[in-house]
Order: structure tokens, then C-alpha cells, then sequence
């Protein structure tokens, strides 16, 4: 009976299959909705879709297929948020000469802009017809185009005329339909494929086999047996650079960082600047009293650790390539001595890059610091972690 | 059948009406997500108040097995009892623990089953689920014998969404997002919860809520659970509502913002929001 309306929604990217077909037509058929559209909303929402994000489509689908049902909707409200050019250029072409008139008496497009966002706020619902309202096929200028302004909240100041404007037409659910950031949350899944169990410290836990064993061996007469509780041994050393070009990514970096913390137990990090070079530090506020040499960092971590570098790699290709290249002091050894030194010590290593790996190529330095790493640069997304942390696992 | 409807302390929607009577009428689980506070666990309670049916909750860890639901067998405390030469030693049955699931299949009248937090658990563990879920039976394999539900139990599912649910899963249920609750609906909440609270003061506590709930960039933003404390906490203290008048939640720190904010960026954030704009001035 919906079989186009499923149709539409699987072409809009709502994965609703046939069992879940069949359990809102029974819900139907069991008479859960009653015989009123928004019931069957309500309904069919519960029934198809199973993800937040894709509440949005669904809304958007529903509208379409079921245009004309109640009153008739009128023209479709994309909500992307139109550049002011193009509506001053739509008007241009739609408006007729009275209305253009009009517009000029109401003081000009940007002053129309104005009037539109003070009628938005007055207005209490879905309006057609009339001459000062907002709305569908009506003589005022504003509405016809599909235009919804974000910053006047339609739907939300209004819920007393509910029925005014459709519950579907609000399209609440928007900003649900993103594609997920990555959270520290989400960022802990992806870590956690780094993972060494080993067991240490205090025996808490019953040991099975040794246990039976044990019994075995005294004759039948219960020895229980207890081991340290499995733990996570990997060990990370996390190189961050920060400041310069990676302030656009603090937000992330922090994510990760925090992410990091609470999925290793052994977790050490060092700041670095662009390209790491003879010293690290630990707190960029106070850098100079949290230095170390570079050196003592190789040898207080053994080969075992496996260390990410986070950084844009984003530079001039001399600050890797050359002796004294920092933007900073004077290094007597350049980046790529340094690079080597840490990649040859630590046989695991990876860099993460928060730059969106399209534009890779598109920096000289991301393409040289990509070679110094051996191909172990991975973009810091969800994916890339993944990746990054199979590698390492190794 | 009994249908579900708000009840005096509990306001809900149509849209979650419906969602919940077509779970009970189907006999399918209900996957409740929404914000952290917009009352997820409540429903549950709330459900089994309206139906009348007991509720059984089982509240999940990220240490929760599938297997802990259904049943355990307690091996350590039959081979200690094979010591201590007890005669229970012999039956199995003994020593087989009934989970929620079980529980909630055996009685002798329909409950309410709550599974909390789902996403809490391993990724593996809804799909442990699947079959118990759907067909509303298992075999135990120490017994030898399948337990099936007698009456199929109304399952309430919530969800942080702090890890993704296998779509085999999802297909399973019905499913329901929690929106944050618009602002009329907000009053009818606190109505419920503070019959007697002061007109005035709701209103400026709402205004003050839904404006700390437009800075973009707190980290946590307050909740329904959370404005329910913050209004508690002022009928306690006996604000007056003039207290809130003044304050524009971007000129300064709402009082008692303890029970509003959590964590202490946001509290820094709005800090520093309340010095720029008395620099301002």
C-alpha cells in the first residue's frame, strides 16, 4: 500500500527495509495510529526510521508523498540557507514591476531583509493567501521563495497553532543530519583497537585453569587460584605540534587528546613545533621550564613504546629539509635527521594529520613528511584512527 | 489493551504515544534515545505505571554480558558445595542464576522490562540479544531445556548513542527520539514535577534556561533533569524572582548554576561572557 512511499525513503538514504515495513502495516492493521495523518506520522516515523540523523529525511520524504493529504502545502521549503545574492537576483527576475515598486518604497532589498525577519517574528503560523502575511500565493513579497531565515524560529515560539504548520514541514530533526563529529567518545572506539592485554598487579581475578589444576593436584581438595586482572600494556607517546597553523585544529587535537588519556594507561606526550627538532616540551605555557632534549625522550622510551606524531606537517619544505630551517632557533640538524632518529628508534609509529586528506597533495611538506614517515600518515578522522591503530597494533 | 498516555507526572507527546502503543501492540522492543536528561529512564517507570505491569529493570555496565541476562551458572559455589559433601550438589539446577531476562519471561503476568544505557555495554552485546529479543525464548544448556516467555514482556531499550547499534538490531525495534522539550512543553514539565511553584519564578527561571541553553559552545548543555534540580534548589533557597530578572544569561552567571552546569569550561565560558559585556557597559 506505502510501497512508494518506502521506496522514496530508501532512495533518500533511510534504510527502512521490509520487516520494518511489515511492522508498521501491522501496527496499522492493530490500529495503534487512528485515522489521522499525524498519528500516521508519528507512526510510521517509529516504525521506518531507527537513527536519529536520518530523522531529517524522513520528514522530508513524508512531506513529499503525502503532499495535498490535508491542506494543500504549497511549494516546498528547501531550507538551505540561501546567499542574499541569489534572492535578490530571483527577486529581480520574479517580481513584477508593481512589486518591485514595492519593495523600493519598503526602502531597498536590505531593508526588506529587515521587514521579512520582523514579519517572521510576528507572525504566528503557516499562512496562504493575503497581502502581509508570509507565506504561499500570497501578493507579499516574502515567502514565495523558499527562503527560511535560521535566526527566526518558526516553529519553536509557536507550538499553541501546532496544526498551522506541519509537524513534518518543521523539519525539527535538521540538525541531527550531520555527518557525526568525531567526539572523544567515538574517538575511545576507534583506540580501543589498540590494545595489548597483559596482566599485572594484584591477583584479583579467579584463575580458571590454574585453579582446576591445582585441585587436581591436591587430590581433589579445592586450592583456589587468583591472577592479576587483564590490562591494557600498550604504551603511546604522543608527539602533538601546536601553535602556528594548528590552531585550527585545537578543538579536535583536544578531543584526541582526551580520548588518549583515558584509553592508555600509559600515555606520555610531548609538544613539538611544526617539526620536531632537538628538544620537546611538556607544557607549551611553560616551555622553557618543561624542556627536554629530544635525545633523552629516545632514551627514556624504549623501542617498545609506539609513538604518534599529531600535526599538520604544514610548513616550508626548508624547515624539514635543512639545518637552521626552524621557524623558531637555530637547529643544527635538520627535520629529517630528527625524523629518522625517532622512526628508526620507534619501529611502531604513525602520524596523524588533522588536514583533510584530499588536500594532502596539495602541500609540499605533507608530501616529504609522508615519505619521512614511510607512508604511516593517516588523516585524524574516525577511519583514520581505525587505520592508524591497526598499524600499531601490529 | 491498555493504552499508554502522559500521566500527571510525566508529560508526553503524541509522537512518543504513539510509538509506545504501537511497541506494546506488537509485542516489539522500543529504542529510546535522546539527550542526557530528557527523561529516557523515566518513560520506563512511567509506562509500567500506566499499564499497570510490573517493571523489572536491568541496568547495563560496560562489564554486562548478554549471557548475565539470560542466566548464570555458578560452577565455583557447586564445586565448593562437591567439597563440603552438600546433597544440592546434585541437581544443576541449583546452581543456575536467573538474569532480568528470564525473570521477565517467567512471570506470571506481563512486565515491563527495562534494558538501561544499552550502548554502555560491549559492541558485541545487542547482537547476543537478537534472537532472545525477537522470539522471547532461549535454551539453557546446563537444563537442557528452552525458556519461553509466557507473557511477551513490553521491552523499553534506551540509548546514549555513545556507540553505534548493529542494524539487525535496529530492524527489531520501534524507535523513538526524545527532543529536547520546546518551551510550552517545558512549563507543563515542571508543572507536574512543582504543582505549587511561583508563576513568576518559572517564568524567569525558564527565560534564563532556554538563554544558558542557546550559548553554543557549552560543552554540556542543561537538561530537563537538570533545570528540575535548578528550580528545586531555588524554591529551596526562596528566590526571588527578581534575582533572575536581571540577569541576561550572557551578562552574567545564573545563581545556583551549580545545578546547571557541569563541568567547569562552562562555567569558565560563561565567566568570561559576563566580563566582556560588563566591559561593555
Amino acid at each position: 500500500m506505502f510501497a512508494p512511499f518506502i521506496i522514496a525513503l530508501r532512495a533518500a538514504g533511510v534504510p527502512a527495509s521490509i520487516t520494518e515495513y511489515l511492522a508498521l502495516l501491522r501496527a496499522l492493521k492493530a490500529g495503534v495510529a487512528g485515522f489521522d495523518i499525524e498519528d500516521f506520522y508519528h507512526l510510521s516515523r517509529a516504525a521506518l526510521v531507527k537513527d536519529e540523523r536520518h530523522l531529517d529525511r524522513f520528514d522530508r520524504v513524508f512531506g513529499e508523498i503525502f503532499k495535498g493529504l490535508e491542506s494543500p502545502p504549497g511549494t516546498a521549503e528547501t531550507t538551505v540557507e540561501i546567499p542574499a545574492e541569489w534572492l535578490r537576483k530571483m527577486a529581480e527576475k520574479l517580481l513584477t514591476e508593481e512589486e518591485r515598486a514595492q519593495i523600493e518604497a519598503l526602502g531597498g532589498f536590505d531593508k526588506l531583509m529587515e521587514t521579512l525577519r520582523q514579519r517572521l517574528a510576528e507572525q504566528k503560523g503557516r499562512h496562504q493567501g493575503g497581502s502581509k502575511w508570509i507565506g504561499t500565493s500570497g501578493t507579499s513579497p516574502f515567502g514565495a521563495y523558499g527562503y527560511n531565515p535560521e535566526g527566526v524560529r518558526i516553529g519553536q515560539e509557536e507550538s499553541r497553532n501546532r496544526r498551522a504548520a506541519k509537524v513534518w514541514d518543521k523539519r525539527v530533526y535538521k540538525d541531527l543530519d550531520e555527518d557525526e563529529a568525531l567526539s572523544s567518545r567515538n574517538m575511545k572506539v576507534a583506540l580501543r583497537r589498540l590494545r595489548r592485554f597483559a596482566r599485572t598487579g594484584a591477583a584479583t581475578e579467579l584463575d580458571v585453569p590454574g585453579t582446576i589444576g591445582a585441585t587436581a593436584r591436591n587430590g581433589g581438595s579445592l586450592d583456589l587460584h587468583m591472577v592479576p586482572e587483564r590490562r591494557n600494556a600498550v604504551k603511546v607517546l604522543l608527539l602533538m605540534d601546536i601553535g602556528g597553523s594548528m590552531d585550527d585544529h585545537i578543538r579536535i587535537c583536544q578531543e584526541l587528546f582526551s580520548a588518549a588519556r583515558g584509553e592508555f594507561k600509559h600515555l606520555e606526550f610531548y609538544y613539538f613545533h611544526n617539526c620536531p627538532y632537538e628538544r620537546l616540551w611538556r607544557e607549551n605555557r611553560r616551555r622553557k621550564e618543561t624542556e627536554k632534549s629530544t635525545q633523552e625522550v629516545l632514551r627514556t622510551y624504549g623501542p617498545d613504546w609506539r609513538l604518534v606524531l599529531v600535526g599538520d606537517a604544514t610548513m616550508g619544505p626548508y624547515e624539514i629539509s635543512q639545518p637552521g630551517g626552524s621557524v623558531e632557533h637555530w637547529n643544527e640538524e635538520s627535520g629529517v635527521v630528527w625524523m629518522g632518529r625517532l622512526t628508526r628508534h620507534f619501529r611502531r609509529a604513525a602520524w596523524l594529520n588533522p588536514v583533510d586528506q584530499q588536500h594532502w597533495r596539495y602541500t609540499h611538506s605533507i608530501g616529504m613528511m609522508q615519505g619521512l614517515m614511510e607512508n604511516r600518515m593517516h588523516p585524524l578522522t574516525l577511519a583514520g584512527l581505525e587505520s592508524m591503530a591497526r598499524e600499531l597494533a601490529k | 489493551m491498555a493504552q499508554f498516555k502522559g500521566t500527571e507526572r510525566y508529560v508526553a507527546t503524541r509522537e512518543l504515544e504513539v510509538a509506545v502503543n504501537a511497541a506494546v501492540a506488537l509485542e516489539r522492543p522500543l529504542l529510546i534515545k535522546g539527550e542526557p536528561g530528557t527523561g529516557k529512564t523515566v518513560l520506563a517507570q512511567e509506562i509500567a505505571k500506566a499499564l499497570g505491569y510490573p517493571l523489572i529493570e536491568w541496568h547495563i555496565k560496560s562489564t554486562t554480558k548478554a549471557q548475565q541476562g539470560l542466566y548464570e551458572y555458578d560452577a565455583v559455589s557447586r564445586l565448593r558445595d562437591g567439597q563440603l559433601g552438600d546433597p544440592r550438589v546434585h541437581d544443576i539446577a541449583n546452581y543456575i542464576v536467573r538474569g532480568k531476562l528470564w525473570e521477565a519471561f517467567e512471570a506470571d503476568h506481563p512486565v515491563v522490562l527495562l534494558i538501561d544505557e544499552i550502548d554502555k555495554a560491549d559492541i558485541e552485546f545487542p547482537n547476543d540479544l537478537l534472537l532472545e529479543l525477537d522470539r522471547m525464548e532461549f535454551y539453557v544448556y546446563e537444563l537442557r531445556r528452552n525458556v519461553k516467555a509466557r507473557h511477551r514482556p513490553v521491552v523499553i531499550i534506551t540509548s546514549n548513542n555513545e556507540k553505534e547499534l548493529p542494524d539487525a538490531f535496529l530492524r527489531r525495534c520501534f524507535f523513538h527520539y526524545i527532543r529536547f522539550p520546546d518551551r510550552e512543553t517545558m512549563e507543563k514539565i515542571v508543572q507536574t514535577h512543582f504543582p505549587n511553584i511561583r508563576q513568576d519564578l518559572l517564568r524567569e527561571a525558564l527565560t534564563v534556561f532556554f538563554d544558558v541553553r542557546n550559548v553554543n559552545e557549552l560543552k554540556k548543555k542543561p537538561a530537563t533533569s537538570e533545570l528540575l534540580d535548578w528550580l528545586k534548589l531555588l524554591t529551596i533557597e526562596d528566590m526571588p524572582p527578581e534575582a533572575l530578572r536581571s540577569q541576561d544569561a550572557k551578562t552574567a552567571i545564573p545563581p545556583l548554576y551549580g545545578a546547571l552546569l557541569k563541568n567547569e569550561q562552562d562555567v569558565h565560558l560563561f565567566e568570561r561572557l559576563a566580563f566582556l559585556t560588563r566591559r561593555k557597559v
